[in-house]
């Protein structure tokens, strides 16, 4: 009963950002630039969803507390419709679907190669999530869902390269990537046979 | 000499307000329905452009007034009209330096005495891939400069903006190097788009456009317009401008619209108008070359970015 309410809690707080976009967008409350508050904003949300399925596995480990590992899933598939959102939007409504120039912006600029990179990981991952899917997969499950780190070191880069000079809010989620991951390291390195998840 | 004429927006490239403002209305709502089918997006991407090509109508007194880049206050484009409060744009001095017959510190009242200001409507494109259309309220910086009478050795003029952390919470962060300056070579400021800006729909300048003075050059990146300036001096070798020491690959002396050259992280060639869905192509020198190309004859504008 608790953790059902601990599961649905968590479900409606990561559809929160998103309805409330929605709630500006219908009210034509999104700024001056409407197109870019949409765009960061599913950008920015799919960003943090990813830092809290990571830290999931941490959480876990550190409290002892076994039952939260039930949210990793659909944390890790909010993040994922984020990402489509956020994809969704640069693709329509940033570039009309030109993909001729989307083409070009994706070879010729980092930010946006790293993005769309990072993208297919999370993509693949959110495919590979349903339980038949981790049935049929067996122990290949887990090491094509290691991807999630490069996705994570993708997408703070992609966020870096957004910033004209500001490095502020980078450097703090550069920080807390850090400390996720350097955490799996830690403990793969100190327990030897131990599997991060 | 033959009569400068200001490049005018034709009025059949206007949308009429009203139209202007139910399409806004129903794409902001379309944006709405995002998560959104692409069908929809589909029939938007296919209408837009096309729109976009035709009409054009000047951006919004709110957007114009609350979507800055003026990094004096924030480094948030949406934070900046908030956080205006304790400016103070008079009094308000500016000092005239430099290779000029009589260097002075003028009230700004003085300074633009019985100089008319003129009412033009200019294409705004930021280095960031954004555009607005602005209606300024502005005085010729030619009309100025001729007032100051700059000696031959002047080639350059150098604009800053004020230094006073206490009125501009932004300047108590390195984020640039403070104070905030531009420049133009003489010829460019001479050039009759070249406007120093009091007002924008008729209205004084608030403090987020940079009150009370400040510079525009249509044809070139918005952040060549120095903002709230109380510096002017006359030099003769180019001067260091904030951005191009700030970030030389990404930002030049120069800084001419160009849609053929990238920024290193960007493309260049489309920019988004503020308050529309899509993009619109990026004209060479903001659609100013008529007026302004020949100031480049000869130079690699790739080089000279």
């Amino acid at each position: 009963m608790g953790q059902k309410v601990m599961w649905w809690s968590v479900f409606l707080l990561a559809l929160w950002p998103a309805g409330r976009l929605a709630l500006r967008a219908w009210r034509g409350d999104l700024g001056p630039d409407p197109l870019i508050t949409l765009e960061h904003g599913t950008g920015f949300w799919a960003f943090m969803l990813l830092l809290a399925t990571l830290s999931i596995t941490p959480i876990r480990r550190l409290s002892g507390w076994n039952p939260i590992i039930k949210l990793r899933k659909m944390l890790g598939n909010w993040c994922a419709a984020y990402a489509v959102a956020h994809v969704t939007i640069y693709l329509i409504l940033d570039q009309g679907l030109d993909w001729p120039s989307i083409w070009a912006d994706a070879l010729d600029h980092k930010r946006i190669f790293l993005g769309l990179a990072a993208f297919l990981i999370l993509l693949t991952l959110s495919a590979t999530s349903p339980n038949f899917m981790v049935r049929r997969l067996g122990r290949r499950w887990g090491q094509i869902h290691r991807a999630i780190y490069a996705a994570v070191i993708l997408v703070v880069i992609h966020f870096a390269l957004t910033q004209k000079l500001d490095w502020r809010e980078p450097l703090l989620w550069g920080g807390v990537v850090a400390l996720l991951l350097g955490a799996r390291v830690w403990w793969a390195v100190s327990k030897g046979k131990r599997s991060p998840g | 000499m033959s009569r400068f004429i200001v490049p005018r927006i034709a009025p059949s490239e206007i949308t009429d307000e009203k139209h202007f403002w139910d399409r806004r209305t129903w794409l902001t709502k379309v944006a709405g329905a995002i998560g959104a089918s692409t069908l929809i997006g589909q029939r938007l991407s296919a209408t837009a452009p096309q729109r976009l090509a035709q009409a054009d109508t000047p951006t919004p007194y709110e957007s114009i007034t609350h979507y800055n880049n003026f990094y004096e206050f924030s480094t948030d484009k949406e934070e900046v009209a908030s956080l205006v409060g304790n400016f103070r744009s008079t009094p308000w001095t500016v000092s005239v330096e430099g290779e000029v017959k009589r260097p002075k510190r003028y009230d700004l009242a003085e300074l633009l005495r019985g100089l008319p200001v003129e009412d033009r409507t200019y294409r705004h494109r930021c280095v960031e891939g954004w555009s607005m259309l602005i209606p300024w309220n502005g005085i010729p910086l030619a009309a100025i400069i001729r007032r100051l009478e700059p000696t031959s050795r002047a080639k350059y003029i150098e604009f800053t903006t004020l230094l006073d952390p206490a009125q501009m919470p932004g300047q108590r962060r390195a984020t640039l190097q403070w104070p905030y300056v531009e420049a133009l070579r003489i010829d460019e400021a001479m050039n009759p788009l070249a406007l120093l800006i009091t007002g924008i729909y008729g209205k004084p300048l608030l403090p987020q456009n940079g009150a009370p003075l400040r510079l525009v050059t249509p044809w070139k990146y918005g952040f060549k317009g120095a903002k709230s300036i109380v510096r002017i001096r006359f030099v003769e070798r180019q001067p260091a401008t904030t951005w191009a020491l700030t970030a030389p690959d990404e930002y030049g002396f120069y800084a001419n619209v160009n849609p053929a050259v990238d920024h290193p992280r960007w493309s260049q060639a489309t920019e988004r108008r503020i308050g529309r869905f899509g993009r619109q192509p990026t004209l060479p020198f903001n659609g100013y070359g008529a007026q302004v190309a020949s100031l480049y004859t000869g130079m690699d504008l790739r080089v000279n970015y």
